[in-house]
């Protein structure tokens, strides 16, 4: 437990001195402010989104869209580098197991995209203020929760990617088509096969995301996101112990 | 203490190591020679539990590499060929980091103490990337004396360092070696012949001999050269030498001294300076010459030559 928060520690820091973080901070945080002003601005006009009381779901949904496109650039260097510096031999020769490795890495990745979440929560306060009698706290708390597995997911895998190349931009590919095949691919049969559409939609990284943040929590959604940090977790420990024996 | 029993290691088809076993006790600085591609850095890294070995033992600090990895790898300190530094971290926080995957309690008392051995306490709030080469190498040492290891293993510790420098390693390694087991790797002979109680030359994956450095050039040296030196010319002396029971081969040197070579059974150095001085020359200097670690490694190697030249033209 202990390596795997002096590992997780180290990486967090060293996010902010990385400039690839403060870019995917940035981005990330400019595009929902431009929503989120659009989505004020529709609800002042009325007109935008079709009117109606603003919430936050556009803010969400954009959120998960961006960590697609992101979160390849937080996880790549994360073991890769370490591949390539030959500092993995420091850290496979001192007391530290591989799954502590791959864990504390995947930790420090969540750290900063949990800051990342925490700064984008101004916006439903403000939203709170404004709109009578407040938004909904059930849906805002499990849109949050969904936000949180998202990362999660997304972190887990990017982590098991780049355990397998020393090329940063390589894991990068690697990682974004992958995202994409979760997020949007695997959903794409659905709508064409005779038989078996129920488990593309099951497969399909949205249909959870999106039972989460209409506001109900199923024990399947869980267990789908819970799966996935798995695998992408265990994908990296047995990278980076099979790199021992090459 | 390091155990190796039988250890071969396979890259692919390629055998690196072929059966090597050694020992390195407690309180013994143990050196690994060998030219490049010998197994050398292959070694360290089954050591260190970096990789595992193919077949064969190897036993560190009473624990199997392989099986009691962990526990290895707790009591080892390594400093890599290729010294593994985040050049984009700050001297003292790399450090810390690296004591704190070692759990050390008191980190950064350690830390602060490590760096004054390594001589570089004042760069401590520097960045590693900004460091030369040999600052580097010794955060690299540094690093792998942070928690006081019972083995240390060093490959190439002295590469990169300026004259001074290499001086106070040296020095240092030495005294780590008076209580813990030392394993380092080099290529540069004196360095070896120094610091090294016993002295692993290995060669195309084996071992080729094992002594100590002073045995090894007695063991290889046939015959004990001497150097003389007489004042002004040294004509027809050589003839005279020649003539004193014993002594063998004896040559002009271009810089006007002579070299001859008797057996280490009959000390014919007495006779010799007698006749000097009796024949009426200034005797200046007398001294033996060994054959040097490196001309006993040249003479090991050697023998494999005739391969590379079959390989090389087939």
């Amino acid at each position: 437990m202990r390596n795997i928060w002096t590992i997780a520690k180290r990486e967090y820091d060293h996010y902010f001195i990385s400039p690839i973080a403060y870019v995917v901070a940035f981005t990330i945080l400019l595009v929902l402010g431009i929503i989120f002003a659009l989505v004020i601005w529709s609800y002042s006009g009325q007109t935008f989104f079709g009117g109606g009381a603003p919430d936050i779901s556009p803010i969400v949904g954009s959120f998960a869209f961006l960590m697609v496109l992101s979160t390849p650039a937080l996880t790549m260097r994360l073991l890769a580098d370490e591949n390539r510096m030959g500092t993995m031999e420091l850290l496979l020769t001192a007391p530290v197991r591989e799954s502590e490795l791959v864990i504390g890495k995947w930790l420090g990745g969540m750290l900063f995209i949990l800051t990342v979440i925490a700064i984008t929560l101004v916006y439903p306060i403000i939203l709170n203020n404004l709109v009578e009698p407040g938004i909904d706290q059930g849906t805002l708390l499990t849109s949050y929760l969904a936000l949180i597995l998202v990362a999660a997911a997304f972190l887990s895998v990017g982590v098991g990617v780049s355990a397998l190349f020393s090329n940063q931009v390589a894991a990068f590919f690697v990682t974004m088509i992958a995202l994409v095949t979760l997020y949007w691919l695997m959903g794409f049969p659905a709508d064409y096969v005779q038989s078996g559409a129920e488990f593309f939609r099951h497969m399909n990284l949205q249909t959870h995301f999106y039972n989460l943040t209409s506001g109900q929590i199923n024990l399947t959604d869980l267990v789908y996101f819970f799966s996935l940090i798995a695998i992408g977790l265990f994908t990296g420990s047995m990278a980076v112990e099979t790199r021992r024996w090459r | 203490m390091i155990r190796v029993e039988e250890l071969t290691k396979d890259y692919g088809s390629r055998r690196a190591l072929h059966g090597l076993t050694f020992e390195a006790r407690q309180g013994e600085v143990v050196g690994f020679l060998g030219p490049n591609g010998a197994g050398k850095t292959t070694t360290m890294r089954i050591l260190t539990s970096y990789m595992p070995p193919t077949s064969g033992e190897a036993i560190v600090a009473g624990y199997n590499v392989v099986s009691e990895s962990l526990e290895v790898r707790k009591r080892v300190g390594y400093l890599p060929e290729t010294v593994p530094l985040y050049t984009d971290m700050v001297v003292f926080d790399y450090l810390k980091f690296m004591a704190d995957l070692r759990h050390l309690p008191n980190a950064d008392e350690r830390v602060g103490e490590t760096l004054e051995m390594v001589g570089l306490l004042d760069r401590a709030n520097g960045y590693i990337g900004a460091l030369s080469k040999g600052m580097r190498q010794r955060i690299g040492l540094a690093q792998a004396l942070l928690h006081r290891p019972e083995v240390l293993i060093l490959d190439e510790p002295t590469i990169g360092l300026d004259p001074g420098q290499v001086v106070e390693i040296r020095h240092l390694i030495r005294e780590i070696g008076k209580e813990r087991t030392v394993l380092l790797s080099t290529h540069i002979l004196s360095e070896a012949q120094q610091i090294c109680d016993r002295v692993l030359i290995i060669n195309k994956g084996r071992i080729v001999v094992e002594d100590t450095p002073e045995n090894l050039q007695s063991r290889l040296v046939g015959a004990e050269r001497v150097i003389l030196r007489v004042g002004g010319d040294s004509d027809g002396l050589a003839p005279r030498i020649e003539k004193v029971k014993g002594v063998q081969q004896v040559k002009s040197n271009p810089d006007g001294s002579l070299e001859f070579q008797f057996l280490p059974a009959q000390d014919v150095r007495q006779q010799v300076a007698k006749t000097v001085i009796e024949a009426g020359y200034d005797l200046i200097e007398m001294r033996a010459v060994g054959l040097s670690l490196e001309e006993i490694f040249l003479e090991l190697t050697k023998e494999e030559e005739p391969d590379k030249k079959k390989k090389a033209r087939s």
